[in-house]
């Protein structure tokens, strides 16, 4: 579907709404640090001093522009011509730094001197680790204990870096009853404390001013496709776990003419119920403080997701990708455990480049030939993260002894 | 007049225990509101079991997570309460989170709850503006909604949650989840005396109230107390959990007349 023709995109609505998704359902104690959040951002927007900071940081310190490269092979191999925006090559290995450098500069801004936030495969609790080191910030870091089994080498760089790792027992002990408890904290310690939320997810304004900050992917990818190629690509192509990388990529082409297809994780496959593929399998409803698709059970409880990558192990998904979903204007697909181990071995070989297990999943579906791609039609692949964090689980699979 | 806006014109703080609604086992829901009654509670909560229970702390979220395993639903708690309105005519409010609600549909929910007997909803996750309709609605239907205040709240913004609640209020005592707090005593008795010069609507104050001296020191600042995660705890200790409900909910109903009359 084309846009170009409607009325420009433009979400969410002065109520934090996305369509029918979004909103702010949280506990009143949380409301007054909404707004607040609000205001220093819609300030800091439009103050020249503040987005210096923030420009020179990506540069300086997080190595932006990251590169957009053209992936000779894998365009052979699936006769696209394909490109990589290397958010793999950003500092901490990701694209949340992007994220976390924003949000912290708002925090201090706002005089706040700590700082929570939850992770799953650790890459958000790094960026933000790192960021907090910088700026002098106490950092307490949330992590399921199932995640933190599997992503040992991410807690210790947290450690390393000054942050304190909180394990979480509750539920199903990854990203979902991190999150949970790293509101739970918050609700607690509001007046001294911003939460720092990795996703384009919960009440808002996060969804809005995390897609702001992740923006910078598509904005550079954009610039760089026009001088590498000229005019446009065909296709956008991201994993969609609460989707960040995604928004980001995909933001700044909102209005053009071209195809977008987000990528989630289906476990062990949809006929199971052991899958993380939200969009795909899930219904509306209300999970972390805003109303977007959900994996729940008729009762409405939220259901147990799975998914081998840590980071796409969530029941919940971006209140703007369900809107993007109901408007037709992104595709969401599917793809397996298995789908996008090949797929991590497939770039590793081929371009020599190892990439996180979340963004595997984006280049599966480019393996699988899931994208109605023609020959020599161009994507542009969103490389959220580099795959070191994910060798040693790579290897257990594979039956390898401990690394 | 509802049955909880006449129960809160009374002069006098009461007692509003939390149960949730099938904890520790289905069959004991029913003999716990009894016995709460019995021991002098004026109006009792009932906890919807849900997943991610945000505002709550670990053993609301055990006992949720307990009832969950336990097969309670909604159409579970309707029955439970429906059973209940046989034999007692205590005012009962739900309290737990929106997604449930949504799932069945909040107009089916509605109307279910007014009609097996609930006389109230508490929905931490649904502030009064995000869904105006729902509560427009559960007036309608003859149902109390009642909002919470908390610590944060500036003057202007408890006067508003009055307004739109109408028959109470119910004042978090502190920032943080249930079962932890509150903190200093000169604090919290402020910011009661806050609430009460901000609105005219009746409050319970509620969030880690555990001892008959947490009672008897809050008694006479509020109009309810709320007695959640230390009941929960003790019964789920107790062989028999009735008794030692009904047995501790009169001990912290004698502190409340004991802080009054003080």
């Amino acid at each position: 579907m084309s846009s170009k023709n409607n009325a420009p995109y433009r979400y969410p609505d002065e109520r934090g709404r996305f369509g029918p998704y979004g909103g702010k359902y949280v506990p009143e104690s949380l409301l007054p640090a909404l707004a607040e959040l609000e205001l220093a951002y819609s300030a800091a927007r439009d103050d020249v001093t503040f987005m210096a900071e923030l420009e020179a940081l990506s540069r300086d310190y997080a190595g932006r522009p990251t590169p957009l490269y053209h992936a000779g092979n894998l365009s052979r191999a699936t006769g696209a011509a394909v490109y990589l925006k290397r958010e793999d090559l950003a500092h901490t290995g990701a694209h949340k730094i992007n994220n976390a450098l924003g949000q912290a500069l708002l925090a201090r801004r706002m005089g706040k001197g700590r700082i929570i936030a939850e992770t799953g495969a650790g890459q958000h609790g790094v960026a933000t680790a790192s960021v907090a080191a910088k700026l002098g910030l106490e950092c307490v870091v949330y992590m399921g204990e199932e995640d933190m089994a599997r992503q040992r080498l991410n807690v210790f760089r947290m450690e390393l870096l000054g942050a304190a790792v909180k394990p979480v027992s509750s539920g199903t002990r990854t990203l979902k009853d991190a999150t949970s408890e790293a509101i739970r904290d918050w609700v607690a310690t509001v007046e001294t404390t911003h939460y720092l939320i990795g996703s384009v997810v919960g009440p808002h304004p996060y969804p809005m001013l995390v897609r702001d900050f992740q923006a910078v992917i598509g904005q550079e990818a954009r610039r760089q496709f026009q001088d590498q190629v000229g005019g446009l690509p065909d296709m956008l192509l991201a994993c969609v776990g609460g989707g960040s990388n995604a928004i980001g990529l995909f933001t700044p082409f909102m209005d053009d003419d071209l195809r977008m297809t987000g990528v989630e994780a289906a476990g062990l496959g949809l006929e199971t119920d052991q899958h993380a593929a939200t969009l795909t399998a899930g219904s509306p409803g209300v999970l972390h403080g805003s109303s977007s698709y959900l994996l729940q059970t008729v009762d409405g409880q939220v259901s147990l997701p799975h998914s081998i990558s840590a980071g796409l192990d969530y029941p919940g998904v971006g209140p703007e990708h369900s809107l993007l979903k109901d408007l037709g204007r992104v595709t969401y697909l599917s793809v397996t455990d298995a789908q996008a181990l090949d797929a991590f071995k497939w770039l590793t070989e081929l371009e020599g480049i190892i990439p996180a297990l979340e963004s595997a999943h984006a280049l599966a579906a480019l393996q699988g030939g899931l994208l109605n791609l023609s020959p020599g039609e161009s994507v542009i692949v969103c490389l959220s993260g580099r795959g070191d964090k994910d060798v040693q689980a790579v290897a257990d699979l594979r039956g390898e002894p401990k690394l | 007049m509802t049955a909880i806006a006449d129960l809160f014109r009374q002069p006098g703080p009461k007692l509003v225990p939390f149960l949730t609604a099938g904890y520790p086992h289905k069959s004991s829901t029913v003999e716990l509101v009894l016995a709460a009654e019995a021991g002098g509670a004026a109006m009792v909560e009932l906890g919807m079991p849900f997943s991610d229970p945000l505002a709550d702390g670990p053993v609301i979220q055990r006992s949720s997570q307990a009832a969950i395993a336990n097969g309670v639903n909604l159409p579970w708690i309707f029955s439970a309460v429906r059973e209940l309105r046989a034999r007692t005519a205590i005012p009962i409010v739900l309290m737990g989170y929106i997604n449930p609600i949504l799932k069945m549909g909040p107009n089916r929910f509605l109307q279910e709850a007014a009609e097996a007997g609930v006389n109230g909803l508490i929905i931490p996750d649904l502030p009064p503006e995000e869904d105006r309709k729902f509560y427009d609605d559960a007036k309608e239907a003859g149902l109390s909604a009642i909002h919470m205040v908390t610590p944060v709240s500036a003057p202007e913004r408890i006067t508003y949650l009055g307004q739109q609640a109408g028959d109470l209020l119910y004042a978090v005592s502190h920032l943080g989840v249930t079962g932890t707090g509150p903190d200093g005593e000169t604090a919290l008795v402020r910011y009661l005396q806050k609430i009460r010069q901000a609105t005219a609507t009746p409050f319970m104050v509620g969030f880690g109230i555990k001892t008959t001296s947490d009672i008897a020191r809050l008694a006479p600042h509020a109009d309810g107390l709320v007695v959640g995660s230390a009941l929960l705890e003790r019964i789920s200790a107790a062989p028999d959990p009735a008794a030692e409900a009904e047995r501790y909910i009169r001990s912290l109903v004698a502190a409340m007349g004991a802080g009054i009359h003080e």
